[in-house]
């Protein structure tokens, strides 16, 4: 066995004193190593059963608030719809593109693809998004007369994770119908509070917007005083000025503020 | 080493030397985990699992390691171990692992992973440290499934999620302790449990011939 072939290399770095210099760094890095490879092929393995999860999760979570929904389940009956239908919105001029179909759209792709998104301003990105996608799905309710409810899903940066959530507006697009916040990495045990279904019911019956048309919902600290305020919660102020900031940047005008508009006016 | 006394590291810290209830590691899991049955037993079981494997590891690469990267070494095989018990748990365990949120990444910390390595894998085969490693998160998890099952009992009136005492608001006749649910009754039965234990066992009051690892237990960060 020669000294320098690889078997030959191992034992003698084997044979090196424990405390040796050339031993610590490469015991340090031989262990770095394995674990890395380690920690990352499990990673990646398991990333789409995962993701799996956690679609079904937004999935349910979806449906759970469509069914605490006040008058849903008979607007639903009425219409004989049997699910909520889904378009495809350009954020910019608000209208729907038909040319997309709404099953194959991927929100989450659009969200930091470069070539399907467009960078803010820090001045207008609210939301801490960063970049906005382009085109973004939106689900309808239509009643037999009129619009009944419509469910934005919307994304932004809390304390310190990014804060996903569906809100629904009722027909009159004004009304907050329901908020469920479905996916969040805040601090366990304060910003986490945001879960909290109690929290998120107070933001039911809000108004999003003043007698003027500006968006002036907002997270108060203590208690609401009036119908564009929701109360904070103590020890998750980041974190509901969070939700409070990406709520207003999706119903604004680099939002869905467009589409709104366009919905409210009957263009759609 | 003989069988017997190989046998001897799987049993031992099952009651006479109790990770948590003799040397009082692990108590800050044991509170938050133990609501619930079901959460209890996937905590027992992620522990378990990362103990008997970062104890086995250690023990085979034990000869080389540098004594000044020792405990550098030992945090990393632990906590890849953790993430990737964590990960395992994301994708085969989604509901529970939501439910478990921060606790199985705080394996890490948890003292009788670190103090196993230290005080038992460092010095011992790999055989016996892997049955040490079992022994020990069985221990663990023996204590957390005892204490789940009185406050899933008394704070929910069901065991596993099945309901089996008859709650008030169904119309029966038991009214569940919320403060059951609260983390301070975890210490009042861990407390309860400790002094039945050293009731039936003296020798663990003195525990004379324990004077390492009970060392060790006031040397956890």
């Amino acid at each position: 066995m020669s000294r320098n072939s690889p078997v030959g290399l191992w034992r003698r770095f084997l044979a090196l004193p424990n405390d040796s210099p050339t031993k610590t760094i490469g015991v340090a890095f031989l262990v770095s190593l394995v674990a890395a490879i380690a920690v990352s092929t499990t990673s990646v393995a398991l990333k789409p059963r995962q993701e799996a999860h956690i679609q079904a999760a937004r999935e349910a979570n979806l449906a759970a608030m469509i069914a605490t929904l006040p008058g849903l389940a008979d607007a639903m009956r009425e219409t004989g719809a049997e699910t909520l239908e889904t378009v495809v919105v350009a954020l910019e001029t608000g209208e729907i593109d038909p040319s997309i179909d709404p099953a194959a759209f991927d929100f989450l792709t659009a969200q930091t693809d470069p070539t399907q998104s467009q960078q803010l301003a820090a001045a207008v990105d609210t939301a801490k998004i960063g970049q906005r996608p382009n085109f973004a799905p939106v689900y309808l309710l239509r009643g037999t007369d009129a619009l009944a409810l419509v469910v934005l899903p919307v994304y932004g940066t809390g304390y310190q994770s990014n804060i996903r959530a569906y809100l629904a507006l009722h027909g009159d697009l004004t009304t907050i119908a329901a908020l469920s916040i479905y996916e969040q990495g805040e601090t366990p045990g304060l910003g986490t509070r945001i879960t909290d279904p109690a929290w998120q019911a107070l933001w039911s019956g809000k108004q999003t917007t003043d007698g003027q048309g500006d968006v002036t919902i907002t997270v108060v600290r203590g208690s609401a005083t009036t119908a564009t305020e929701v109360d904070g919660i103590t020890g998750a102020t980041r974190s509901t000025t969070g939700v409070s900031n990406l709520v207003r940047f999706w119903l604004g005008d680099q939002g869905y503020g467009p589409f709104l508009k366009r919905l409210k006016a009957g263009d759609l | 080493m003989s069988r017997k006394s190989n046998l001897h590291h799987l049993t031992a810290p099952l009651i006479d030397n109790n990770p948590v209830t003799l040397q009082m590691l692990g108590i800050c899991s044991a509170l938050a985990v133990t609501t619930a049955l079901d959460t209890a037993l996937i905590m027992s079981l992620a522990l378990l699992t990362v103990l008997a494997t970062a104890s086995t590891l250690i023990s085979l690469i034990r000869a080389h390691l540098p004594s000044s990267i020792r405990l550098v070494v030992q945090i990393t095989i632990i906590a890849s171990l953790v993430i990737v018990t964590d990960q395992v748990l994301r994708a085969f365990a989604y509901e529970i692992s939501e439910r478990l949120s921060v606790f199985v990444g705080l394996i890490v910390t948890n003292c009788i992973v670190l103090g196993r390595a230290e005080s038992f894998a460092m010095h011992n085969p790999a055989w016996p440290s892997f049955l040490d490693g079992v022994g020990n998160g069985l221990g663990y998890g023996m204590i957390l499934m005892v204490v789940a099952t009185i406050r899933e009992l008394l704070g929910s009136g069901a065991l596993f999620g099945v309901n089996v005492l008859p709650l008030a608001v169904a119309g029966g006749w038991f009214e569940p302790l919320g403060f059951m649910l609260l983390a301070p009754s975890a210490f009042f039965i861990i407390g309860l449990l400790i002094w039945a234990i050293r009731t039936r066992r003296p020798q663990q009051v003195e525990a004379n011939e324990l004077v390492i690892l009970t060392q060790e237990a006031t040397d956890q960060p």
